[in-house]
């Protein structure tokens, strides 16, 4: 990595505004969950943060807002990885797609739904991609029963079982 | 018999289209259990004649909750469950898993361990590229090269298994250390086993690489550019095939890769044949990096001398109660980890493999989330397979290199 880059990149970093802080050689930027397709098309376009590599969320039971969404970019030219993060009510837990932006949000933001029922608004396709049709609850959540047992697919009986 | 459409039928996916597009095309479903796709994947393809049209790829059938589970494990029990996230190359998990750990505690491993977790990584790199290329070939009928490849292979994992114990996870490494040292004659065995590499992937270039049958099925088929490759968060082999060559183990290196000598190898347009030739290329770096560790390797202890993490010496803990204490303490209520979170990220053999860690204190993690290359991959992989054959669906899949442990987790 290289520290001048980084530098650079914390420094107007700051200018979009939210805070900022360094964690373990990761920039951290925490922002209001409107805000994020603002600052991921800062991010991409100004920036040069090119790779959306990871979205994912955090429960906080006790917390209200309840859930943290985060986001991992990363930039191709300077090297420089940034964690965005943003918090979510559990009445509510909506942030803005970044499909438009990013082509690899798409299963990312399928499986962050499938986990904790983050709803990614402007996601058309948030069917179930690692859990399956009919699975009930999310199971990343803190309080989701791990013992519990889910529905099972059907057979499949009658004429259209046979090939 | 007309069927129902495929929505209509109990089934634990939910296709994203179900009609065709044009006159005369035809929605089939390929896998999740399907000789041809090596990994249980599910597509349902639109084909048009033997053309794809369009494709929905589904994964999840090995989905074990591994997240989940991370949550009630103390820090140290996790390294069996990472070992089979990427079954292929089972060490370079273990490592990035320990260092993003050891990130949040703040410790720095002896040199020992640095360079020869650098040495087993690489090790694993070659035979996860031998595992993809092998089957990749036998799957278009080079039965030849695929047992010259896997016989390395095993030979690479006869070998580990001296080592750790075990074949294939390995759960060799530990927070702060690895889990034993070398074996007597470890070294010289390596060097035998990367001499008769050589020679093996000699005999495979020969065979392959100006084959007119190979050349037919793996060029220009798959394609894919650098910049829509990054779109779908592509890294590793897949994005270097593009021509870019992004590898972290130079851009941002960890480990003992900033010591080291070594190219980073690129294709010219992302076909599958680049993607061949990629992989090749790196188990030859891999192969000249290992020489260069060997030399390199330092005498010293291998785990930190740090208790908070490493298990006191078996001797003591059954002869003074301080050792006994600290081996209980560390067996029933884990590592204390401090809060916080902690992003690390290793260069897979697939490609950038992430922990994304978050601790509130003590001995169980908050939250262990993988980022899989496998899965990454899985979401851009209609853009390879659209618009080619259906039985080109078969080496660009295998040129992928999809792992169903890592991208279902």
């Amino acid at each position: 990595m290289d520290a001048a880059a980084f530098e650079r990149v914390r420094e107007r970093l700051a200018g979009i505004g939210g805070e900022t802080a360094v964690s373990h050689g990761v920039l951290v930027l925490e922002i209001e969950p409107e805000r994020v397709t603002e600052v991921a098309r800062a991010l991409k376009d100004e920036l040069g943060f090119d790779l959306l590599l990871d979205v994912t969320a955090v429960d906080w039971p006790q917390r209200e807002p309840r859930f943290d969404v985060v986001w991992h970019f990363y930039t191709t030219r300077h090297f420089v990885r940034v964690r965005v993060k943003t918090r979510v009510p559990l009445a509510d837990p909506t942030v803005d797609t970044l499909i438009t932006l990013y082509g690899s949000a798409r299963y990312m933001e399928r499986e962050c739904h499938d986990m904790y029922g983050i709803v990614f608004r402007g996601n058309d396709d948030l069917r179930p991609i690692l859990l399956y049709e009919g699975f009930e609850g999310h199971p990343l959540r803190k309080d989701y029963p791990k013992h519990r047992e889910q529905p099972l697919v059907p057979y499949r009986t009658g004429p259209e079982a046979k090939p | 018999m007309s069927l129902p459409p495929l929505d209509r039928l109990p089934n634990p996916i939910r296709p994203a289209f179900t009609e065709g597009s044009r006159d005369g095309s035809v929605i089939v479903n390929i896998g999740p259990s399907h000789p041809a796709t090596h990994g249980t994947i599910q597509i349902v393809a639109e084909i048009y004649g033997e053309r794809v049209l369009r494709t929905d790829v589904h994964c999840g059938y090995l989905h074990r909750g591994f997240e989940k589970e991370c949550e009630s494990h103390t820090w140290h029990n996790l390294i069996p469950y990472v070992d089979r996230l990427n079954y292929c190359s089972a060490l370079i998990n273990d490592f990035a898993y320990c260092e993003a750990v050891e990130k949040l505690m703040g410790i720095e491993i002896t040199p020992r361990c640095r360079y020869l977790r650098t040495l087993l990584a690489e090790y694993s790199r070659i035979a996860d590229h031998l595992t993809c290329i092998a089957a990749a070939l036998m799957e278009l009928g080079a039965m030849t090269a695929f047992l010259y490849l896997v016989t390395i292979r095993d030979y690479i994992y006869e070998h580990l298994a001296d080592l750790t114990g075990a074949r294939v996870t390995y759960s060799y490494g530990r927070i702060g250390g690895l889990a034993c040292d070398l074996p007597d004659g470890w070294l010289e065995r390596l060097g035998e086993i990367l001499h008769q590499m050589d020679t093996f992937t000699g005999r495979v270039h020969g065979l392959v690489d100006r084959n007119r049958i190979f050349i037919d099925r793996m060029r220009d088929v798959g394609v894919i550019s650098t910049a829509e490759a990054v779109n779908w968060g592509f890294t590793g082999p897949i994005l270097r095939s593009t021509g870019a060559p992004r590898d972290l183990r130079r851009d941002t290196p960890y480990l003992a890769y900033a010591e080291l000598d070594f190219e980073v190898p690129v294709g010219i347009k992302g076909d599958n044949y680049d993607r061949y030739y990629v992989r090749m290329r790196e188990i030859d770096e891999s192969a000249h990096m290992i020489r260069q560790l060997v030399d390199m390797l330092p005498p010293g202890p291998l785990c930190v001398d740090d208790r908070r993490c490493t298990f006191p010496d078996k001797a003591l803990v059954y002869s003074e109660i301080e050792s006994l204490i600290n081996h209980f303490k560390l067996v029933m209520e884990g590592p204390q980890v401090p809060p916080g979170e902690v992003y690390s990220a290793h260069e897979g053999a697939n490609g950038e493999l992430g922990f994304y860690i978050v601790s509130v204190g003590g001995g169980v993690p908050w939250k262990v989330h993988c980022r899989a290359p496998s899965f990454v991959h899985m979401g851009g992989a209609h853009r390879m397979l659209d618009g080619y054959q259906l039985a080109d669906i078969v080496p660009t899949f295998g040129s992928i290199n999809m792992i169903g442990g890592e991208c279902d987790r």
